[in-house]
């Protein structure tokens, strides 16, 4: 019984310290965040790097989520005469939750690992320790441009998520299974209130966040050389991943 | 660059450490270190792979914070500085890290300005024109365009010391310099510590356990052992210490105090 107590109170510490020490970085990127002076060519390159680079693959995503989702909608409704909502279901679906959610995954797994790997095998080769010695803060330098590019740049790509989500729907509904088209904009446009698509951009950046913070921690925090970097990356992904889906559930529930 | 150069004498303190404890849990590294560089000297410390050599000059330049003693660096007690206070007093610094620690990202010359870059207003053909001089120091010439992957070990190793002379620093701290590159290159590397001393005057401190090196390279040489610093002399008199612990490290003998008895075991950090 001891050591079953012993384990679950050495667990809980290790979480508690764990917790902490993120929320200390996020608290220290803050700081940073708003301290001169402003390093505006790499916030550019990363800009770059977690936004145009991630396009492409939000751009699949977004298509076929709302593709499969006209398609099934439609099998569903079918059965009690209402396929005319299908436009409604993919329209909210998409703009509250698929969009945001979606692209945080797909980013997290593009973006995230990426910090985690590159910081990582930064600190593993003295490279962190340089900067400081060059009297250059390495969260200023390597955290804040990550951090603020994650937040500018999610709210797009969810944005480019929604409307070819959206558009995948209508394609599939109207080309495939024949529905009206002008029944099915209308039942989109109907429904749809600005509201749903600012809380789904409310969701993408506290997911930026997320992704760049815990991205950067594990990266700053890697041990043990080659293994080291490759525990980050997949640490980094796994719990960015997990607090998406987490923090998606507490904010629609602020909401609803 | 920097208005420390030359300010103190001689014989006046550039760096003190003064009775300095250092632990990472129940891992007592360093025990009441003290130790003491001179303006202008070029202090060598030695001893064996985990004994604290590199916890030592970490605690100088900030990178460590150590629990207890005073470390006093051109003056200023380094304890309690804010991170404004750091920033300003790691400018007199430059460091050579023992993997080289390049940005991997950047071309050679970028690596080598990134300082100037950083806390000057220059253009970045002044940066430019500025690194290529101090290549040219280390002896490399049409480098600067590479990115370091493509260089040897010792060629990074040189644009390291590039990056390290490029604010024209007051004190270089060499981490293991030679360690990981051939006799021949180790030298190259030994030579341009000694003219770096002679052509910028700073003041060093290097740690290694190579005894050429450390023969080439010090002033004086100071021994760690157990934490504490346990014998200082010039390189004539740690060849002729009485000192049984510096006899069989500068000899490199298997059998002695130093691999003796249960403290060897497990005695690593």
């Amino acid at each position: 019984m001891i050591p079953f107590l012993n384990a679950i109170g050495l667990w809980v510490l290790r979480f508690l310290d764990e917790s902490g020490r993120v929320i200390l970085l996020f608290y220290k990127t803050l700081i940073w965040t708003f301290r001169p002076p402003f390093d505006i060519r790499n916030l550019l390159k990363q800009i770059e790097e977690v936004g145009i680079k991630s396009i492409p693959v939000v751009l699949i995503t977004g298509t076929f989520t709302g593709m499969v989702l006209a398609l099934q909608s439609y099998t569903g409704f079918k059965r009690f005469n209402a396929e005319a909502f299908v436009g409604t279901v993919v329209a909210l679906s998409m703009t509250r939750e698929l969009g945001p959610v979606l692209s945080g995954l797909m980013v997290s797994g593009r973006v995230g690992s990426a910090m985690a790997a590159e910081l990582g095998t930064m600190q593993v080769t003295e490279q962190i320790d340089a900067l400081y010695t060059l009297a250059t803060n390495p969260i200023k330098y390597l955290i804040v441009p990550r951090f603020l590019a994650s937040l500018i740049v999610m709210p797009v790509l969810t944005v480019f998520t929604d409307v070819v989500g959206i558009l995948g729907g209508y394609l599939v509904s109207v080309k495939l299974l024949g529905s009206n088209p002008t029944v099915y904009l209308r039942r989109t446009y109907d429904y749809l209130d600005l509201e749903d698509i600012y809380i789904g951009l409310f969701k993408a950046f506290i997911f930026g966040m997320i992704i760049a913070i815990i991205g950067c921690y594990q990266g700053f925090n890697t041990q043990g050389g080659a293994e080291g970097v490759g525990k980050s990356t997949t640490r980094a992904v796994v719990l960015s991943s997990l607090l998406i889906l987490i923090a998606n559930y507490f904010i629609t529930a602020m909401f609803f | 660059m920097n208005e420390t150069i030359c300010r103190r004498g001689p014989d006046e303190t550039m760096i003190q450490l003064k009775d300095v404890y250092k632990s990472f849990g129940q891992n007592h590294v360093l025990r009441g270190l003290n130790l003491e560089v001179k303006c202008g000297e070029s202090m060598v410390v030695i001893g064996g792979s985990g004994t604290g050599k590199s916890v030592l000059i970490k605690c100088v330049i900030g990178l460590l914070q150590h629990d207890r003693g005073e470390i006093f660096v051109d003056g200023q007690e380094i304890s309690h500085l804010s991170e404004e206070e750091w920033n300003v007093l790691r400018k007199k610094f430059g460091m050579l890290f023992q993997r080289d620690a390049l940005f991997d990202s950047m071309s050679v010359w970028e690596n080598v300005g990134f300082a100037l870059r950083r806390h000057t207003k220059l253009s970045d053909e002044e940066i430019k024109t500025m690194a290529i001089e101090k290549l040219k120091l280390v002896g490399l010439v049409n480098v600067e365009n590479r990115m370091p992957s493509e260089l040897s070990g010792g060629m990074r190793k040189r644009v390291s010391l590039a990056r390290a002379i490029a604010m024209e620093p007051a004190i270089l701290l060499y981490d293991e310099p030679t360690t990981g590159l051939d006799p021949i290159m180790a030298n190259v590397i030994n030579d341009l510590i000694v003219a770096m001393r002679e052509k910028l005057e700073v003041t060093s401190i290097a740690i290694t356990h190579d005894m050429v090196s450390a023969y080439r390279i010090a002033d004086r040489i100071a021994m760690l052992f157990k934490g504490e610093i346990i014998e200082v002399g010039r390189p004539d008199e740690i060849r002729a210490s009485s000192n049984v612990i510096v006899q069989q490290f500068i000899h490199g003998e298997v059998e002695g105090p130093i691999t003796r008895g249960a403290d060897f075991v497990g005695q690593r950090i």
